[in-house]
């Protein structure tokens, strides 16, 4: 696509070549929308067309199935259980992933500070990290589920194995990076190991920490809808791979929505705290 | 021994690498030592040996007449050409850290009537270096030439028995240089400070030092260029009586004839 005249008018006035063009906070909303939106009336066209040629398709259920469908879900108690199956589906898969990230994030806080600081805890553990980092993370799912049971502390088990090793080792790189003049000049300034940890490296691996969870986001909802699709009762995975039996696209591409949605704001929120609370961290872009 | 510093035939080598050969250096409390020398004389790697950051493969370092433990201390503060600072902290956070290390060894923190005393000190010392006006900017705000201040201020709160200055205004415009000279000569007589300085800049070493030293290489193997190291060529004292000898002005200018060129990386 070359930028044609009508283009250009929605764009700033500036230099003519495509990598200098500047784009203002509104154009920049304005040009984001316009693929999400497309996205969804290719989808509203091709739904209609099927449902014009049969009008009980499933592939492609048009919005007000799905939300019927949904609001089933989401206001009505399940005759079974009396469980609004939504809302527990969204908490208990909540709680896991938070747990899993929570214990994810400590580990990798604690091991990374060690590892990238401290020489003889680098050089002892630093390759069992590295040699459980390359085992792939489902390869594993059996001995959790045979050893942790069918329950919550499997998938949790899941979701650490499959991220902290790599966070540890993001975290002690950063940390084994710091400037080796600052790590003497704090020295000189009379810190010791512990107050060195404390006070230089421990804040300054704050905001990679940030960084490495929004980046193990992504792999952390793999474990975790895997772990739930393989053996659950309970989670917004587990409810997927439920009604997938029945062709419930009604209910599966809301859930896929939620769980995006989910995964922008938790992104979000990480963002806004690495911003709120180390703001040093945000120099170029302050 | 009368001498705060002294160097004892001081030899470094990594492996087949001879970096410093037979260096002997008494350095008084008081003076303001220049080392200058041309690019890989082991200028850094002495100033490491008299920071603790590296041990000597031969000879004995003193201070105040006690034998130096190869880790830095508080006893020799430092400031680096770069990243001497630390970016997480403010100003005024920086230049407290050295006390809050002294005196909170477990949370590395002061609080109530402790902390507003080390505040006060380390406002004290920041309005020494010219910083009072940015007591709560990170790093990353300040112009290199703030940073390097802060980096001073940082050092002397905790009143180092020698101040090692690793090619301290090498990153910083000439304008902004020649005031950080001034501002270093000026500590240096108010807090009665005992300075090395590496430089590559000959006139600065002149200028700035009441005595000069040139690390050099006395021979050169061409075949193998690492059997040699380098020691000290020139050990020029520069008190008023002796500038004052033509002999002495004859070596100055034989120094800046020799090194003003190559000393450039």
């Amino acid at each position: 696509m070359e930028p044609s005249e009508s283009k250009d008018t929605s764009l700033q006035k500036g230099p003519g070549r495509w990598v200098n063009m500047r784009i203002g906070r509104s154009q920049r909303m304005l040009l984001g929308a316009i693929p999400i939106l497309l996205v969804l009336v290719i989808y509203l066209i091709a739904a209609s067309q099927r449902h014009a040629i049969n009008p009980s398709d499933k592939l492609l259920p048009l919005p007000g199935a799905m939300m019927e469908a949904m609001s089933a879900l989401i206001f009505q108690p399940d005759p079974l259980s009396g469980d609004y199956l939504f809302w527990s589906d969204t908490l208990a898969s909540l709680r896991r992933l938070g747990t899993g990230l929570g214990i994810s994030a400590l580990s990798a806080l604690v091991a990374g500070l060690l590892l990238g600081i401290l020489p003889p805890v680098r050089a002892t553990f630093g390759p069992l990290v590295t040699s459980i980092a390359v085992i792939p993370p489902l390869a594993l799912l059996p001995i959790l589920f045979i050893a942790f049971g069918l329950g919550d502390t499997a998938k949790v088990a899941l979701i650490v194995i499959g991220i902290a090793p790599v966070m540890i080792r993001d975290v002690a790189g950063h940390v084994t990076a710091l400037p080796r003049e600052q790590i003497i000049k704090a020295q000189t300034l009379g810190a010791s190991s512990w107050q060195l940890i404390l006070r230089v490296a421990l804040p300054q691996a704050m905001p990679r920490l940030i960084q490495a969870t929004r980046l193990a986001l992504g792999p952390a909802w793999v474990f975790l809808i895997s772990a739930e699709a393989i053996a659950s009762d309970v989670g917004l995975g587990y409810r997927i791979f439920l009604v997938r039996r029945y062709l419930s696209m009604d209910i599966i591409l809301p859930y896929v929505a939620w769980i995006a949605l989910l995964a922008i704001a938790i992104d979000l929120m990480l963002t806004w705290s690495s911003r709120r609370f180390y703001p040093w961290a945000h120099g170029a872009d302050r | 021994m009368s001498a705060l510093l002294s160097l004892d035939n001081i030899g470094l080598e990594y492996g087949d690498q001879v970096i410093l050969e037979r260096i002997n250096l008494d350095i008084d409390a008081g003076a303001f030592v220049s080392i200058i020398g041309p690019a890989g004389a082991g200028k850094s790697s002495l100033l490491r040996l008299v920071l603790g950051q590296d041990a000597p493969t031969r000879g004995q370092i003193m201070l105040d007449g006690t034998p130096l433990r190869p880790e830095c201390g508080p006893d020799r503060g430092v400031v680096f050409q770069r990243y001497s600072v630390f970016p997480h902290l403010t100003v005024l956070q920086n230049t407290v850290f050295g006390l809050e290390c002294e005196q909170s060894h477990i949370l590395g923190r002061l609080f109530g009537s402790k902390r507003s005393t080390a505040l006060k000190e380390a406002e004290e010392m920041l309005d020494a270096v010219g910083l009072s006006g940015a007591l709560h900017q990170y790093p990353a705000q300040l112009s290199g030439g703030m940073q390097q201040r802060l980096a001073i201020a940082q050092a002397l709160i905790k009143r180092p028995r020698i101040l090692l200055l690793d090619e301290p205004f090498g990153a910083l415009a000439p304008g902004i240089r020649a005031d950080m000279q001034a501002l270093t000569k000026r500590l240096w007589t108010e807090y009665d400070l005992t300075v090395i300085m590496i430089t590559h800049d000959v006139s600065e070493a002149f200028s700035l030092g009441t005595r000069v030293l040139v690390l050099d290489k006395r021979r050169h193997d061409p075949h193998a260029p690492n059997r040699y190291g380098a020691t000290a060529v020139y050990d020029l004292p520069l008190d008023k009586r002796e500038a004052e000898d033509p002999d002495v002005s004859n070596t100055i200018d034989e120094i800046r004839n020799t090194y003003q060129d190559t000393t450039h990386d």
